[in-house]
């Protein structure tokens, strides 16, 4: 019994150090506080670096840029088919964190983990087709973070953020509804797509109270991308199989179901560390 | 997959490597100054309004 409570303490200890980090990293993204008063945007040299984690540039605290912006900025432009800056950037996060970006650093992720908190009659774990559900997010990055705002251009060369036009619920949440109560000329200007995207959001903060973190399993291209570097990013799980007994305590704490004795480097896996600090024999090492 | 396991650090020294080459080269190509001018003007269709 005393062991079990010792567990739960050290359990209740990390995620309370990974909420001030998850906060302080989200407050220090988005330090503009003066932007928030005047309904306006932060435009100084910081805006030239990307930040790791989503966080829309268009939000009035914003202090650097968003990654998946910038990325179909660079290739909707007329002078760019590719974006060697931001994919230079995106790998370089990669290899060292892979998607600890997700699990400590990224202001949308923060937001999800506080709703899922409240209360709910049912809290679901997998929906149905969910390993196909997964790779969305692969479909999104593909199609229109990639494709679309690549070879899609008006009669001006000009291509569109599709990602963020029609499907980014941070944009909305973090840049669109402060921008739209704090600027009556933006009041003025919201439409259809105001509207339809604000719909997507209500979906995405709804479904983060019954599915943890939906928009991170489903729909986040960056996720995607630094999925896809779990593997072999310096930060990445290793499983001591002298110590692991297979007790499964890893995948049961695991908010996302992952069987993380036997794949320790899913990219589904945000490194939240929840695992580690609930395997019993401390069988789950960081780093090798 | 085996090559992966058997040599990580050469893989991240590779992968870090082809990171700085992606990034100097962007920011030799001007890349930066569209990064810069998307951020710091407000992105109409990322807020739902262009």
């Amino acid at each position: 019994m005393e062991k079990r409570l010792s567990a739960a303490e050290k359990m209740k200890r990390h995620n309370r150090i990974r909420l001030i980090i998850q906060a302080s990293f989200a407050t220090l993204s988005n330090g503009y506080i003066r932007g928030f008063a005047r309904g306006k945007i932060f435009t100084g040299v910081s805006k030239k670096i990307c930040v790791p984690g989503m966080n829309c540039y268009s939000c009035p605290g914003a202090l650097g840029a968003c990654p998946i912006g910038s990325l179909q900025a660079t290739l909707n432009s007329r002078d760019y088919k590719l974006a060697l800056y931001v994919t230079g950037l995106l790998v370089l996060f990669g290899t060292f964190l892979g998607r600890f970006v997700c699990g400590f650093l990224c202001p949308f992720g923060l937001i999800q983990d506080l709703i899922y908190k409240i209360p709910f009659v049912k809290k679901i774990r997998r929906l149905p087709g969910e390993k196909a559900l997964r790779y969305l997010r692969f479909v999104f990055l593909a199609v229109f973070v990639l494709l679309l705002p690549a070879f899609i251009a008006d009669f001006t060369g000009l291509g569109q953020p599709w990602f963020c036009k029609w499907i980014c619920p941070v944009g909305t949440l973090e840049g669109g509804i402060p921008l739209v109560l704090l600027n009556s000329a933006m009041r003025e200007a919201a439409g259809f797509i105001f509207r339809f995207k604000l719909i997507i959001l209500l979906i995405t903060l709804f479904s983060a109270v019954i599915i943890y973190r939906p928009f991170c399993r489903y729909v986040c291209p960056l996720g995607a991308i630094y999925g896809i570097f779990n593997k072999i990013s310096f930060y990445r799980f290793t499983i001591d199989s002298t110590k692991c007994t297979g007790c499964g305590a890893c995948q049961k704490t695991c908010k996302l179901d992952i069987p993380v004795w036997q794949n320790p480097n899913s990219a589904d896996c945000i490194r939240c560390g929840d695992c580690k600090t609930a395997c019993p024999n401390q069988a789950i090492v960081t780093g090798k | 997959m085996t090559f992966l396991k058997k040599h990580p650090l050469l893989i991240r020294l590779i992968l870090l490597s082809l990171g700085i080459a992606l990034l100097l080269g962007g920011i030799f190509r001007g890349e930066v100054a569209t990064v810069f001018k998307k951020a710091t003007h407000i992105c109409m269709e990322c807020i739902g309004i262009g």
